[in-house]
Order: structure tokens, then C-alpha cells, then sequence
């Protein structure tokens, strides 16, 4: 269990000092895939960085399996942090090295028996599917391929947790998927505990159980992703978790907005057809970003009831719950009626 | 005019050619070349001995490095400095008891290849320090998150992933050292310089001059080509396409 408490990082620079983490209690739990969502520059790298100790926090305490890092010597450090395996955006790995030699690099940091860390080569390599690459260098590999060498060796040392920092920024749409995957099935095969630091939505939904929203070096909101991401408290979260819902979606006062949420229901039913047909009430599609996969609909749509009509929504909500549909109900409340503010604009207000 | 005065040089060199035929075959250019390479050899060994731990400590105690400490890097920045702003001709002539005290004497390819040492080493400290700091940060990064100590990280990241940098810059110190070695002459030392200061120049003899020239010239060529085509035949990060081919082919 990684257990952030009252966490604080400050840097000193030139032009004086510059918060990157305030106040940040978190827990995460093992066997979790635990995403960190925030806009770049909100502070989710130093906090990654800040489970195996590469930033030292300057206020706080993170403790690892209830060891306080803060206490432990530099040699119990470096220990630790052959327990916490850590990937990049960039890669990292040596140029210098071909594939083999670098995932074999953790192993021979420590003692480690020679053969044993050559079978334990082979069988990360196999894992993620690049054995026939193994007198490859670097250079000669595409970008998710590269990210699979550092999975590997970050695996090396069989750590119950890896971190995840931002891995699947630089990768195209089929190399992120692939990456994914595998981050999945390195979890649920060898229950290792993840960590995900991305400004990807999608990132956070196709794999990660819990999710923290971060934004002007704060945690604004944590939970369990289907939660956050259904019905997000916070402003911030839903800047973005759904940005052009709360750029376009605007609702005029009187106004009753449903925010429903598709999460792999059928998608025979002509939802909204059978909405009028049945219960006799018009509504407006304001906004609608839906997916059909297998016959399955993911996603989320936004309608309104004229304020002349509100009278109608219980029916409406009637006819949801009958049919098993999630909603949430959209408040007047103050954040929501600044939809055009942008996103620059809400993170210097808050 | 120019020509003139061009004309006369190669009349002069024609007319001395025998002279350097004698020389040769007495074996005295021979022997000077000899002692050029031997002293270049020795100087650049010795110059790395004592400026590759020198430009780690500088790379490694940087406030950016990986254990920044102010102190040790300032002291050692500032007497590299002082070494490297002494012109070579001065600091040879300045530090003479340090090379009596080391090697006996004060004048000769010994003492020379000590002068030597003391003008190239703090600029090889400089070297391997801007190599070592080519080297990505997130590479040592990932080594310090796979729980690197500084130790592992300098022997097993930095130096192997700066080794083209680093040969780079071993060329360029041996090519500078070369052209040290030819001030030999002015504390009684031997070598290419030294033949074409004393038997070249103040014998007046022109073709011996350029005789020397043309060897040092040829031996820097080697050293240079050589060590590029070295450099690009080891880098990794060198995108060969028939390399990737056949890794593919092989797969």
C-alpha cells in the first residue's frame, strides 16, 4: 500500500519558490491500477516521483508497505526502489545496450546469479513479446516496442508496484493500445500494483480501477473510476474528464439537463424514440459523444427538458430507471453556469 | 611576389632534398616519429588517468549532477581553469621542478611528457565533463529508479552511454597533444618538432621542415579518420538501415 499523508513539494528557483504538490493525501491500494489524470504542469510528475523517493517531498510523509521514506537510509532506499519498478514517457533506456542487456540491467545492480538473470530475461521478454528482438538496439525499435523493453526491465526485479509516467504519451493509437494491454495483463497475472500518471482520458477509463483528478497541485477529486468519471464533483474533473461537454453543453436557467451515461448497455433500444413515444415528452439532444462497440453503447449524451416543461421530468426519470439507464441530473450550480470559461481560465481561479 | 617567394621555397626544398635522404637514412626521422608517437601515447594515457576522474567529480558534483556538492565542484573548477588558461609554452616552462621532481630531470622527452601532462589533463577534464553531460537525465533517472547507487550509475550509465562522445574527445585531445609535443625542442626534447627545429630551421634546412609537417599532418589524418570511423562502427544509437534489415530478416 503506497499511503500519501499531508504531502507537500516545494521548489526553489530563481524567481522564488514554486508549489508543485499541496497537501496531497492519497492511499493506494495493492492490486489497484490507480490513474493520476491532471493537465500538464499540475504537478502529477513530481508526484509519481515522489513514491520512490526520485523528488523528495518537502513537507509530509509517503510511506511505502509502512515504511516512511523520509526515514529510511539511502542504502534501504535504493532496496525499496528495486520494489517499485518505474516506466517513462521517454523510454529510458540505454542507447548503448541491445534489448537483452537492458532488461538484464536491474539485475545486475544487486546480487543476482548470472544464469537465473539470464532465464529471468528470457522469460520478461517473452512476457511482452519481443524475445526475437533481444540483440536489437534501441534505435532499431519502434516507440512501442521501446516502451515493452522498459516494461520488461522495469519488471526485472519483481516489483509489486509499477509507476507509470505519462508511458503512453509518445506512443500512436495502436502502440498505446498494445501498451495497455499489457499493463492489464501485468496486473491481473502478476498482481502488480500500477500507478498511471496521464492527461489522457482514455488512458484512465480502458484500464485503471481508482482515479485522483489533480490540478494546481492538488488532488480535487478520488474515487473509483466509474464514479469520478460518471458524475464528477469537482469543476476541474469535469474540465477534464468531459471538456467539450462543459464547453458546448451550456444550460439556460429553468432548464432541466440529463447527463446520461453509457457503460456497455445494448444498443438495440432506440433510446431516445422510445423516450417520446412512450412517455409523450420532446427533449433536446444538446450533446452526445457515444461509442458503438459489439453492439454496445459507451459514452455519454446530454438532453434537456424546456423549462416550460419541466413538469415532465419525473416521467422522464421514470422511464430511465425502468430502463436501467444511468443519469445524473445537472444543478444550476455556480461552476456550471461558467461554460465558456476555458480551461487556462479555471485553473488561475482556483 | 608571392610567387616569386613560393617559387624559391620549392628551390629550396629540391635542393635539400638530400639532405632529409641522409637523415632518413640514418634513421633519425624514423627515431623522431617514434618519439612523437611514444610521447602522444604516454601523455594522453597519463592526461586521462588523472582528467577522466577529474571531469566525473566536476560532471557528478554539479548542482544538476547526481550528488551536487558546491564545495568539491567549485575547488576543482577553478584549478582546471587555472591550468587551462596557462598558454602551454608558459606552464612548460613553469613547471619544470614538478617534472625534475617526478622524473629526475628537467629537460628531455620525460620531463616533456610530465608538461604534457599537466597542460592536457584539466582540458580532458573539461571534455569528459561536457561528454557525461550529453547523456539524457532520464536514462539516470531510470537507473536511479531500478535502485542505481551513484557508483553503478557512473560506471554502469554514464560512461557507457556517453562512449562516443568520449572517443570524440580523445580524438580532439590527442590532435591537441600532438601539437604540444612539438614545442619538445624548446626544453631539449626529441621528436618530429624537435627535427624540424633543429635541423630543419636552424640548419636552414626548408625540406626537412615540411617533412615534418607532412608526417604530422598524416599522423593526425590517421588519428582523426580512424577514430571517427571507430566511433560511428560502436554508436548504437546510429540508425543502420541494412543493420535493421537484417535484424528483421532474422526474426
Amino acid at each position: 500500500m503506497i499511503e500519501f499523508v499531508d504531502v507537500g513539494k516545494t521548489f526553489q528557483s530563481v524567481s522564488g519558490p514554486i508549489v508543485a504538490l499541496r497537501n496531497v493525501n492519497l492511499t493506494i491500494g495493492d492490486g489497484e491500477i490507480f490513474g493520476i489524470i491532471g493537465l500538464s504542469g499540475a504537478g502529477k510528475s513530481t508526484l509519481v516521483r515522489c513514491i520512490n523517493f526520485l523528488e523528495e517531498p518537502t513537507e509530509g510523509r509517503v510511506i511505502v508497505d509502512g515504511e516512511d521514506l523520509g526515514q529510511v537510509g539511502p542504502k534501504r532506499l535504493r532496496q525499496i526502489r528495486r520494489n517499485i519498478g518505474m516506466i517513462f514517457q521517454s523510454f529510458n533506456l540505454l542507447e548503448q545496450r541491445n534489448v537483452f542487456d537492458n532488461v538484464k540491467f536491474p539485475l545486475t545492480l544487486g546480487r543476482f546469479d548470472r544464469k537465473a538473470a539470464d532465464a529471468r530475461v528470457e522469460e520478461l521478454l517473452t512476457l511482452v513479446g519481443l524475445w526475437d528482438r533481444r540483440k536489437s538496439y534501441p534505435s532499431q525499435l519502434s516507440g512501442g516496442q521501446k516502451q515493452r523493453v522498459a516494461i520488461a526491465r522495469a519488471l526485472a526485479t519483481n516489483p509489486k508496484y509499477l509507476l507509470c509516467d505519462e508511458a503512453t504519451s509518445a506512443l500512436d493509437p495502436v502502440a498505446t493500445e498494445s501498451v495497455l494491454s499489457l499493463l492489464r495483463h501485468i496486473n491481473e497475472t502478476l498482481g502488480v500494483t500500477i500507478v498511471v500518471i496521464t492527461h489522457e482520458m482514455h488512458v484512465i477509463e480502458k484500464i485503471c480501477t481508482s482515479v485522483a483528478v489533480i490540478a494546481d497541485s492538488e488532488i480535487k477529486e478520488v474515487g473509483k473510476v466509474a464514479d469520478v468519471f460518471s458524475d464528477p464533483k469537482t469543476r476541474t474533473a469535469k474540465e477534464l474528464i468531459m471538456p467539450d461537454l462543459v464547453r458546448y453543453a451550456g444550460k439556460k436557467p429553468g432548464e432541466i439537463q440529463f447527463r446520461l451515461l453509457f457503460n456497455g448497455e445494448s444498443s438495440d433500444m432506440p433510446l431516445i424514440s422510445a423516450l417520446a413515444l412512450e412517455t409523450g415528452v420532446a427533449v433536446n439532444i444538446v450533446y452526445a459523444d457515444t461509442k458503438n462497440v459489439d453492439g454496445k453503447v459507451f459514452g455519454r449524451m446530454v438532453i434537456t427538458l424546456p423549462a416550460e416543461k419541466a413538469e415532465n421530468a419525473d416521467k422522464v426519470t421514470a422511464f430511465f430507471d425502468e430502463n436501467h439507464i444511468k443519469y445524473v441530473i445537472e444543478t444550476d450550480d455556480e461552476d456550471q453556469s461558467a461554460d465558456d470559461t476555458t480551461i487556462a481560465e479555471v485553473a488561475d481561479d482556483e | 611576389m608571392n610567387s616569386t617567394l613560393l617559387l624559391s621555397t620549392f628551390d629550396k626544398i629540391i635542393r635539400d632534398w638530400p639532405y632529409v635522404v641522409e637523415l632518413f637514412q640514418k634513421g633519425e626521422i624514423a627515431a623522431a616519429l617514434g618519439i612523437t608517437v611514444w610521447m602522444v601515447l604516454l601523455s594522453v594515457t597519463f592526461s586521462y588517468v588523472l582528467g577522466l576522474p577529474v571531469g566525473i567529480i566536476l560532471y557528478v558534483t554539479d548542482k544538476t549532477g547526481i550528488k551536487p556538492n558546491v564545495v568539491v565542484n567549485k575547488i576543482l573548477g577553478v584549478i582546471v581553469n587555472i591550468f587551462r588558461s596557462i598558454p602551454f609554452i608558459i606552464l612548460m616552462v613553469a613547471f619544470l621542478p614538478v617534472a625534475k621532481s617526478l622524473v629526475g630531470k628537467s629537460y628531455g622527452n620525460a620531463a616533456m611528457v610530465v608538461m604534457l601532462v599537466i597542460g592536457a589533463a584539466p582540458y580532458v577534464a573539461r571534455m569528459v565533463e561536457s561528454s557525461l553531460k550529453e547523456v539524457d537525465k532520464g536514462v539516470i533517472e531510470a537507473a536511479q529508479s531500478l535502485g542505481a547507487n551513484t557508483f553503478q550509475i557512473i560506471v554502469k550509465v554514464l560512461l557507457p552511454e556517453a562512449r562516443p562522445s568520449l572517443m570524440i574527445g580523445a580524438i580532439i585531445s590527442t590532435v591537441t597533444v600532438i601539437g604540444y609535443t612539438a614545442m619538445a625542442a624548446t626544453i631539449g626534447g626529441a621528436g618530429l618538432g624537435a627535427l624540424a627545429i633543429t635541423q630543419g630551421h636552424l640548419r636552414g634546412h626548408q625540406a626537412v621542415i615540411w617533412t615534418a609537417v607532412v608526417l604530422i599532418v598524416l599522423i593526425v589524418q590517421l588519428i582523426q579518420e580512424g577514430g571517427m570511423w571507430l566511433v560511428k562502427k560502436t554508436d548504437r544509437r546510429v540508425r543502420n538501415e541494412n543493420k535493421r534489415n537484417k535484424a528483421q530478416k532474422n526474426k
